[in-house]
């Protein structure tokens, strides 16, 4: 189900270690990218371009909180609620992110476009409370500027 | 106050650029090792500078290197960059804000070390460090300062950029390893732990921080003794309730109450109430602290610890119980479940927290708390566990008082925090 680019990347991963092995989450984040999460027969393909044994992807695949093993939205937001985003009012935020997208953490909006996720801290506490919508990352976040990023992005497609 | 060191050119415009850091000294001190000192130069000369690990434990750099064997064929540098201790974000400045001082760090400290393979393992939340630091690695193999024959000499260097894919524990270091070697980010079983003779591949491996790398190129340019004069720098995160949230490059030994009038005091006027020294893994200390220096021997005096230097402010009007249960729910979403005291007692903690904040709390459960603290200290596999008990004893202590006021319902019950993986604690506990 990998097109022949990835595919070919992740055999290039695999020569950048002198253990194939170590290349198993920059293949899978790889695949991911392509296929937005990782299915069952994705993690077979990954196993298969590393030749190693499927259940030790499963394994891996299972453990690491940004490898999908589940289908997610087009875009995931990550957003913490950890020590100093608490203190800067990441609750706030997180209510207003639970109203104005129509779910809770953990959950996908219907129309498939967003997936909220509660995240440990970003390591961007100088910007709390602060998020990660896909690869980018906001804050301080007002809930002015999340509807800003979220909705006004939208518009703009 | 001293000149800034690690922080100089740091979000400088166009930092991010070989040429740029080229201009303002970048890559000299690379330049100064390759023609004028041996590897064992190096080594005495970082050794002297008495610099210690950035990442927590405060191990001294020069003696970790000291500790791989010289003739071992086969060696690897892996530099930690899996940020994520709660308040902690110095090394994802320094990565964002000065890619190539941490190239040239790892470039040194390879030829230090005899190594010709470094990987740095940057946790998978920094895409934008990743993206810069992806950049810069390129135009140093374009300058001729990564590759073969680096700058005429026989010296060669490779660095490998590894993205983690979303677990705290990757920053224990063995576990981290293991992480790097394609599995599970579960640490290993220490003592014995010598990663200096077998560490990633079972090779001979040095494990050092980002800010750790660094300092290095500083060191070897301008010297022990000059470096000692600077402080020496250190980074402290700054966060919480300031006015002016950020890192902040002081000496070490600087105390809390010179660091938030530095992050311009604490907002809205108010008095602090408390503050996490080193991270969430460190014991939170009250406003009475506020002059101790914060240095690895005052704070261990005190039963807490620098840590990563995260210094989280929390003011007068901050919700002790809160904070406390979000800091021990971290704990139980990342713990990774091999040993029973960290799995079962990150738990259990968590959720008697949440019962005491939706208003069920027992008195009773002030003693269990302190129980399952006690026998979460020193039973762990790794510090993971090990580092609830301080967050808890500081809260059962010191802040007695608004845990009885949950109970007894003179505060009116709160939402958890934070409920971080669904289905784990069900909606009201």
């Amino acid at each position: 189900m990998l097109s022949e680019a990835a595919r070919e990347d992740i055999r290039r991963l695999a020569s950048r270690y002198p253990v194939a092995r170590s290349a198993l989450i920059p293949a899978l984040l790889r695949a991911q990218e392509e296929l937005g999460w990782m299915p069952p027969e994705a993690q077979a393909e990954v196993a298969e371009l590393l030749d190693l044994p499927v259940e030790l992807v499963a394994e891996v695949a299972s453990f690491y909180s940004l490898i999908f093993t589940e289908p997610v939205g087009e875009r995931v937001i990550q957003l913490c609620t950890n020590i100093s985003c608490l203190l800067n009012g990441a609750e706030e935020i997180r209510r207003h992110l639970e109203e104005r997208l129509g779910i809770r953490p953990g959950q996908t909006t219907p129309d498939g476009r967003y997936t909220l996720r509660i995240a440990e801290c970003l390591a961007a506490c100088d910007q709390a409370p602060c998020m990660i919508v896909g690869t980018e990352r906001y804050g301080p976040l007002t809930p002015e500027l999340v509807d800003r990023i979220l909705f006004e992005n939208e518009g703009r497609r | 106050m001293t000149e800034r060191v690690l922080l100089r050119h740091v979000g400088a415009p166009g930092q991010e650029d070989i040429e740029t850091y080229m201009r303002h000294g970048g890559y000299e001190a690379l330049r100064r090792a390759l023609r004028e000192l041996s590897p064992e130069d190096v080594v005495e000369m970082v050794d002297r500078s008495q610099l210690r690990g950035r990442g927590g434990a405060g191990f001294p750099t020069g003696r970790k290197w000291k500790f791989v064997p010289k003739d071992a064929p086969v060696k690897y540098l892996v530099v930690n960059g899996d940020e994520g201790e709660p308040g902690t974000f110095k090394d994802r400045t320094l990565i964002e804000g000065d890619p190539h001082l941490l190239i040239e760090g790892v470039i040194l400290t390879c030829y230090a070390v005899g190594i010709q393979k470094a990987f740095i393992y940057l946790r998978r939340e920094f895409y934008r460090g990743y993206r810069k630091l992806e950049r810069a690695i390129a135009q140093a193999y374009e300058h001729g300062f990564l590759g073969e024959r680096i700058l005429g000499t026989d010296f060669h260097c490779e660095i490998v950029l590894h993205p983690g894919a979303g677990a705290y524990i990757a920053g224990e270091e063995t576990a981290l390893l293991e992480s790097l070697e394609g599995k599970r980010a579960m640490p290993r079983l220490k003592p014995p732990y010598f990663p200096a003779v077998m560490g990633l591949y079972n090779q001979p491996t040095v494990l050092n921080n980002v800010e750790t790398m660094c300092c290095i190129p500083w060191i070897v340019k301008y010297g022990p003794e000059w470096w000692l004069k600077q402080g020496p720098p250190q980074l402290y995160s700054v966060s919480g309730h300031v006015n002016r949230p950020g890192v902040i490059e002081a000496p070490l030994g600087t105390t809390a109450r010179e660091l938030i009038e530095r992050a311009d005091g604490v907002r809205g006027g108010r008095r602090v109430k408390a503050f996490y020294p080193g991270g969430t893994s460190s014991r939170p200390l009250r406003a009475e602290h506020l002059d101790v220096p914060l240095n690895h021997e005052s704070l261990a005096k005190l039963g807490s610890m620098l840590g990563s230097g995260a210094v989280i402010v929390m003011d007068e009007t901050t919700d002790m119980v809160q904070v406390i249960a979000r800091v021990c729910a971290f704990y139980q979403e990342e713990s990774c479940g091999k040993c029973t005291p960290c799995r079962e007692g990150t738990r259990w903690v968590t959720q008697i927290l949440d019962r005491i904040l939706h208003g069920r709390g027992r008195m009773e459960d002030l003693d269990l708390l302190e129980s399952i603290a006690k026998n979460m200290t020193g039973t762990c596999f790794c510090p993971l566990g090990e580092s609830v008990p301080p967050s808890l004893r500081a809260g059962l202590e010191d802040f007695r008082d608004e845990f009885i006021a949950y109970i007894k319902g003179a505060r009116a019950p709160v939402e958890m925090p934070v409920r971080i993986r669904e289905g784990i604690l069900a909606p009201g506990g």
